[in-house]
């Protein structure tokens, strides 16, 4: 008795791994019984080969669970002829082929806007953080001796404070939200004008940072939003500008913004994300004016048992019943949907 | 010459007020409000109270009003000293400093900084919060002192969701209101312990501290300092918040029993501090310094650009208020 017979049997299907997931450690224990779990994210091998070390038939994969460590490409979805199911643990889905998955007729589903809470509630800390130089004061404070004074240097006054939403979302309206809270002037740009939003709208990405003290960037990445913050958006945002990115490192032109962060064109950075994770550039290690995050925004305890719950549901779901579109589930504690789909036929292009 | 004898003359036709410290905002503040008061500021010569007022020929009955800032003490023994004080006004929102009750006695008003600076505190209150909860800091920290060659980042472990979470207030003053304000859009839920009830506050309210750590998942310390908040926040009351709880406190260093906290920190009994105040600035204890789940900050909180500026046009006005008997902008009651 191989692994090839346990591909016949319900309880324990093959389940491709790439990435690592966060969640991972938690759901491999939680759900043992139910999944082979193939890590492809530990392997150094070509995924063909990956396999067949573990004698595992590519047409026996159906579902894989990813995140965008690992991206999943036309490449990798070619080996895979059985493949119906990507199931990211993220909200973007940038690392996703997506319109190769929408020609072999793939589900791709992420977790919406599940931590869109989080992920508002990191970007609020990280830029009140360069603000009131939180994290620069608390290694200030580390540093000095006992019996020297707390030094510390003046901040500017959050209250007040005209803060544009580059992605009015989800998050953004999260983010949005807090910021209200705080005396902000929250205005924002987006692909298209929300209706029955207060905010002042802008169409245009320099004209917006022209007019605020702050940028908030919270849009998913597509080819689109590459690199839509660059030199001329941060020369535009001003010396005394902040920027907090918590939506994907390539929406900042990264090269540019330490650049004018070490030439003091901009005033400061809260950066969740990065461009080529887990580098992060050094020069941002010498400067106290920005504050550092490991793409942490989504990651609570709280959040990664919600998102095992639903992630074992989704791919029930998926291999139980095998529907054409899998249906919402609204967990009735946090009132989100669970997953969004991508519908099948959707004409919009979404790969960066 | 005679314009120098002429603004002698001047000078010594100016209400006098004692500067003690100098406040930070005293080099801002001075050549404003030059023209209108006489500021004797004994600082710079580092002679004693007595000796500076006996050097420049000021009897210290002629003193009727005293700036100062938190750092400087305005005790009995001060108060002693001049006769004739009728104003103590201090550049903070706390009066812990100052003997309140010697005032009452002497009939001396006196006034400070009110609700200016709430916003601002409230502010840090609120980031040193999402910060120790979400251990911003910290992973700051890791990343500028481990990834020198993209060392991956699953090490670093996960912070605490806020959307949910019950928050309790101690002190729902000026600044408590305002960290209930920014925390609900976060998705916490607001309790509160106070001196009394709020009628006009729909937050639900308990008359114990004890009760109300074992009820939250984190506290925010926002109160005065005086005899009935001294160590309000004790053993029983940090052990009641427990393992997860979180505590920020950006009222006084005196509220909290700082060698319990630091005690509970080490040995893991609550989840972490956000701490803006100590018992004995600018002494912070050296536990905290290596701990990873404490976010220290150096009294700093009140501290911005504006509110410097805000602040200067108070105490001027306070200032002009007193000294054409009229009610004062700021009092302490």
């Amino acid at each position: 008795m191989g692994i090839a017979d346990t591909y016949h049997n319900m309880e324990l299907q093959p389940l491709l791994v790439l990435g690592l997931p966060s969640i991972f450690p938690s759901f491999e224990t939680l759900n043992s019984h139910k999944y082979i779990f193939l890590k492809a994210f530990s392997s150094k091998l070509p995924l063909l080969q990956f396999l067949a070390t573990k004698n595992v038939a590519p047409s026996s994969i159906r579902a894989i669970l990813c995140d965008p460590r690992q991206a999943v490409t036309a490449d990798i979805l070619g080996v895979l002829p059985s493949m119906g199911f990507i199931l990211t643990t993220t909200a973007g889905m940038d690392h996703i082929d997506l319109p190769e998955c929408r020609r072999r007729g793939i589900q791709v589903v992420s977790i919406g806007s599940l931590a869109a809470d989080d992920v508002a509630d990191m970007a609020i800390g990280l830029f009140i953080d360069v603000l009131y130089k939180i994290s620069a004061n608390n290694r200030r404070v580390r540093k000095c001796v006992a019996s020297k004074s707390l030094n510390f240097t003046i901040a500017p006054k959050l209250g007040g404070k005209r803060v544009g939403i580059v992605g009015l979302g989800s998050i953004g309206g999260e983010v949005g939200k807090r910021l209200e809270a705080f005396d902000c002037k929250v205005m924002y740009h987006s692909r298209n004008e929300k209706p029955f939003v207060p905010y002042p709208y802008y169409s245009n990405v320099v004209e917006l940072a022209a007019n605020c003290d702050a940028l908030v960037v919270c849009c998913p990445l597509t080819k689109q939003t590459r690199h839509i913050i660059n030199r001329e958006v941060m020369l535009a945002l001003g010396k005394d500008g902040v920027i907090v990115n918590v939506g994907r490192g390539p929406v900042i032109d990264e090269k540019e913004l330490v650049r004018c962060l070490m030439e003091g064109e901009i005033g400061g950075a809260g950066l969740d994300v990065f461009e080529n994770e887990p580098s992060v550039p050094k020069e941002l290690f010498e400067l106290d004016n920005v504050v550092l995050s490991p793409h942490a925004g989504a990651h609570t305890e709280e959040s990664c048992q919600v998102k095992c719950e639903l992630v074992a549901a989704s791919l029930e779901a998926f291999f139980v019943s095998k529907p054409r579109i899998v249906p919402a589930i609204i967990d009735e504690r946090h009132f989100y949907p669970s997953f969004e789909c991508l519908p099948v036929s959707s004409g919009e292009p979404a790969y960066a | 010459m005679a314009e120098e004898a002429h603004n002698n003359h001047h000078l010594q036709d100016l209400p006098k007020v004692l500067v003690l410290g100098p406040p930070t905002c005293f080099p801002t503040l001075q050549p404003l409000y030059s023209r209108k008061f006489h500021f004797l500021n004994p600082n710079p010569s580092g002679l004693s109270l007595q000796h500076f007022l006996r050097l420049h020929h000021h009897h210290p009955s002629s003193i009727p009003a005293v700036l100062c800032s938190a750092s400087d003490s305005v005790t009995a023994d001060v108060l002693r000293l001049l006769p004739s004080l009728r104003l103590v006004l201090t550049t903070s929102a706390g009066t812990d400093h100052i003997d309140l009750r010697e005032c009452r006695r002497r009939g001396i008003q006196v006034a400070g900084a009110g609700g200016l600076f709430s916003e601002d505190v409230a502010d840090v209150a609120v980031a040193l919060l999402v910060d120790v909860m979400r251990k911003i800091s910290a992973a700051d920290r890791y990343l500028r002192t481990q990834n020198h060659s993209n060392t991956p980042w699953d090490m670093f472990t996960f912070g605490s969701k806020l959307s949910g979470k019950r928050v309790g207030i101690v002190g729902l003053g000026s600044i408590g209101m305002e960290v209930a304000k920014r925390l609900e859009p976060f998705g916490c839920i607001i309790l509160y312990n106070s001196k009394h009830k709020k009628a006009t506050v729909s937050y639900p309210f308990y008359s114990s501290v004890v009760d109300l750590a074992t009820t939250c998942d984190a506290l925010v310390v926002c109160c005065a300092l005086n005899e009935q908040t001294r160590h309000i926040i004790n053993k029983e009351v940090i052990l009641a918040l427990g393992k997860g709880g979180f505590i920020v406190n950006v009222g006084r260093g005196g509220l909290i029993d700082e060698k319990e906290l630091v005690k509970c920190l080490v040995e893991g009994e609550i989840g972490g501090a956000g701490l803006d105040v100590f018992e004995n600035e600018p002494h912070v204890p050296e536990e905290l310094l290596k701990m990873n789940n404490v976010v220290l900050s150096p009294h700093c909180a009140a501290f911005t650009v504006e509110s410097t500026m805000n602040l200067c046009e108070l105490v001027g006005g306070n200032l002009e208020a007193f000294f054409s008997n009229k009610p004062l902008i700021t009092p302490v009651e």
